[in-house]
């Protein structure tokens, strides 16, 4: 059993722990480790591309999670008040679109959307002198259609475990309903939509399938990666890579926390 | 039966909230039926009965936490209507105190105040907080998170931040269900004495006759949704309406009978079978020959080693005695009555000698204890 598990955990993490390991080597093969250095490190903070392209993917990913936070859980909030087969429903849909694929969600977007630009561009640049594209405005977009159903699900759990009492409390005590949101359910919820939202932002920063149909001229991270690796592989690469898995593994311990945080809360 | 409020108009104090044929749904279930009642101002009401019964449902349609399905509820002689809980002037205190976890427990207290229009001033929250935290003997926790109280301690905090809004009507839920007997006891006296000093009305709900008794100026008592009757803790334990009254405050025991004949002075004679009859007190008026069922308290009764004048007497076979401190609780049975308790004072314990299990005694009833009840 234990060999097992030690092999599956080997299998799963040493490829990783090896690019890690290769981001500090002092030679110019990506695949040997030759002396210690963190020269790639500079090399890779100190290329513009790299720069502009960690900037690309910052801007969405902070766009997109913080779109998706703030639909989702409005979605979240209306699901809960929501009764019967309609709420089956959406709940259903909610899942359906976490489950499809991300090459899907890539294609199905690129496709709507360049349909849409197709319809709407003819009539759009004659009025304006400006024409709709891929680029920023779509990468968005597609990343929140996927991420808001993260949010929704996550606040939606929180929604469901929070206390009814606490809210006919506020009332009780002379609050109206807005004010009895503002002071009592958004701070309830808050650990869950800030988890949310930070797993919606490691997300759209980690996302390659996606971005690479609907990013248009953008070059988001992975994008570059990707594309630079095709030139041929360094360190460097390893280092970008490390850096990424880093700041994305970071953030995930964060929304683990924050979840756990919120459960908490619930045992007064 | 519904027996009409007892003293209604020896009692002039003015009415703070009325049902008025007051009726709650939910779906098949009738949790409130036509509920008619009048809550006067200053007086510590219980609401008191089974679990189920309605109690809850009948609490949150005063707080606007639940809307009557029919029928009215008047606050000050206004009709309530369909106002929101946050617009009616009384303040509840859940049964699981419902207190903010986000919030200090200055935060918790000061947040009925923090949602006056116009605001009042911080200064002017903070120091009615304050005052509030001392009436409950939590001055200097404030800061306190909620988790770093305990139990006793957060039904404080939820009854400071009820009192604090100074409402017309305090209304609590069990309050005190979740504490242990002690702080339970502690509590109630502190609740009586909270009530005596601010002058608001209490309206409390409970299944604990004990607590009722104790505390209640009146008390109602639902059954299936519905008010059975209403009086002060002496009437329901005096005259309890009906076998329901009487099996649910105190204990009692109750027998079939036929009245044989009236006694005058509200009196009347009433065979019990087996040449058995005794005299009982008849709260409505009754005729001879009528079926009727009478109640009479176990600590009514007396055991004897013989018959005595002025009782009636019959012959029993003691069964089980139970010590319970203050009392000693003899079970007996008659062979047409059936069981019959006796509660035996320690002071007259001594009444009990030869009564050993199996032995045959005397229970006297003496004349004028106990009564006939209403048909429910
Ligand atoms: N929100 C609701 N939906 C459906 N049925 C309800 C609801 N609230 C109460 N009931 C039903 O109404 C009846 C009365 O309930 P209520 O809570 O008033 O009883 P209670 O006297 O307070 O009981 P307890 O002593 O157990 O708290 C019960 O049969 C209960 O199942
Ligand atoms: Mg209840």
């Amino acid at each position: 059993m234990r060999i097992y598990a030690l092999s599956v955990y080997l299998f799963l993490y040493l490829p990783i722990g090896i690019i890690a390991l290769f981001s500090f080597s002092a030679g110019r093969s990506a695949s040997q480790m030759q002396g210690f250095s963190l020269q790639w490190y500079g090399k890779a903070l100190s290329n513009p591309f790299v720069i502009d392209a960690l900037k690309t993917s910052a801007t969405v990913a902070f766009t997109s999670a913080v779109l998706a936070s703030v639909f989702g859980t409005m979605a979240a909030l209306a699901l809960a008040g929501m009764k019967g087969r309609l709420r089956a429903l959406f709940d259903a849909m909610v899942y359906v679109a976490i489950m499809i694929p991300g090459i899907v969600i890539g294609i199905a977007t690129l496709i709507a959307l360049v349909t849409v630009f197709d319809g709407v561009n003819p009539w759009l640049e004659p009025l304006t002198g400006y024409r709709l594209s891929m680029g920023f405005g779509s990468l968005t977009a597609a990343h929140v259609l996927f991420t808001m159903s993260l949010v929704i699900v996550i606040v939606r759990a929180r929604i469901e475990a929070l206390d009814r009492t606490l809210i006919e409390a506020s009332g009780d005590l002379g609050a109206g309903p807005v004010a009895t949101f503002w002071q009592v359910t958004l701070p309830l919820l808050s650990p869950a939509i800030l988890a949310g939202f930070l797993l919606s932002f490691t997300f759209s920063f980690d996302d390659f399938i996606i971005a690479f149909f609907v990013a248009g001229s953008e070059t988001t991270l992975p994008i570059y990666i990707f594309s630079s690796i095709r030139r041929g592989v360094t360190p460097e690469i390893n280092a970008i890579g490390t850096m990424v898995m880093g700041a994305s593994l970071l953030l995930l311990v964060v929304a683990q926390v924050m979840l756990r945080r919120a459960g908490g809360n619930n045992r007064t | 039966m519904t027996v009409p409020e007892e003293g209604q108009q020896s009692d002039g104090r003015p009415v703070i909230a009325e049902f008025v044929g007051t009726t709650k749904r939910f779906g098949e279930v009738l949790a409130a039926d036509r509920l008619d009642l009048r809550i006067r101002r200053g007086e510590f009401l219980s609401f008191l009965g089974p679990s189920g019964c309605g109690k809850t449902t009948a609490l949150r349609m005063l707080a606007g936490l639940e809307a009557p399905s029919e029928g009215r509820i008047l606050i000050d002689g206004q009709d309530m209507g369909g106002a929101p809980a946050h617009a009616r002037p009384v303040n509840m205190v859940f049964q699981q105190y419902a207190l903010f976890p986000h919030m200090t427990v200055a935060e918790n207290v000061g947040y009925g105040l923090r949602q006056r229009r116009p605001r009042m001033e911080r200064a002017e929250i903070a120091r009615r907080v304050e005052r509030a935290l001392e009436t409950v003997r939590l001055s200097g926790f404030g800061p306190r998170r909620i988790w770093q109280m305990s139990g006793g301690q957060q039904q404080r905090v939820a009854l400071a931040r009820a009192i604090v809004n100074e409402p017309k009507m305090l209304l609590l839920d069990e309050p005190m269900a979740a504490l242990d007997a002690k702080l339970r006891g502690e509590m109630q006296m502190e609740l009586l004495s909270l009530q005596r000093s601010l002058g608001i009305t209490f309206v409390l709900v409970t299944h604990d006759q004990q607590e009722a008794l104790s505390m209640s100026d009146r008390i109602v008592i639902m059954g299936q949704g519905r008010i059975v009757q209403t009086g002060t803790p002496r009437d329901l334990y005096d005259r309890p309406a009906n076998r329901y009254v009487a099996g649910f405050v105190g204990q009692a025991n109750i027998h079939e009978g036929r009245v044989e004949a009236l006694a005058g002075d509200g009196l009347a004679r009433v065979a019990l079978g087996g040449g058995l009859s005794v005299t009982v007190a008849a709260p409505f008026a009754v005729t001879v020959g009528m079926a009727v069922e009478v109640a009479v308290r176990p600590e009514a009764l007396r055991l004897s080693s013989g018959a005595a004048d002025g009782a009636d007497a019959m012959v029993a076979e003691v069964l089980h005695k139970t010590f319970l401190g203050e009392h000693i609780e003899c079970l007996l049975r008659h062979e047409v009555l059936g069981q019959v308790q006796v509660n035996v004072p320690r002071q007259a314990e001594r009444s009990l000698q030869g009564a050993d299990v199996g032995a045959r005694v005397h229970v006297l009833w003496d004349h004028g204890c106990g009564l006939i009840l209403g048909r429910d």
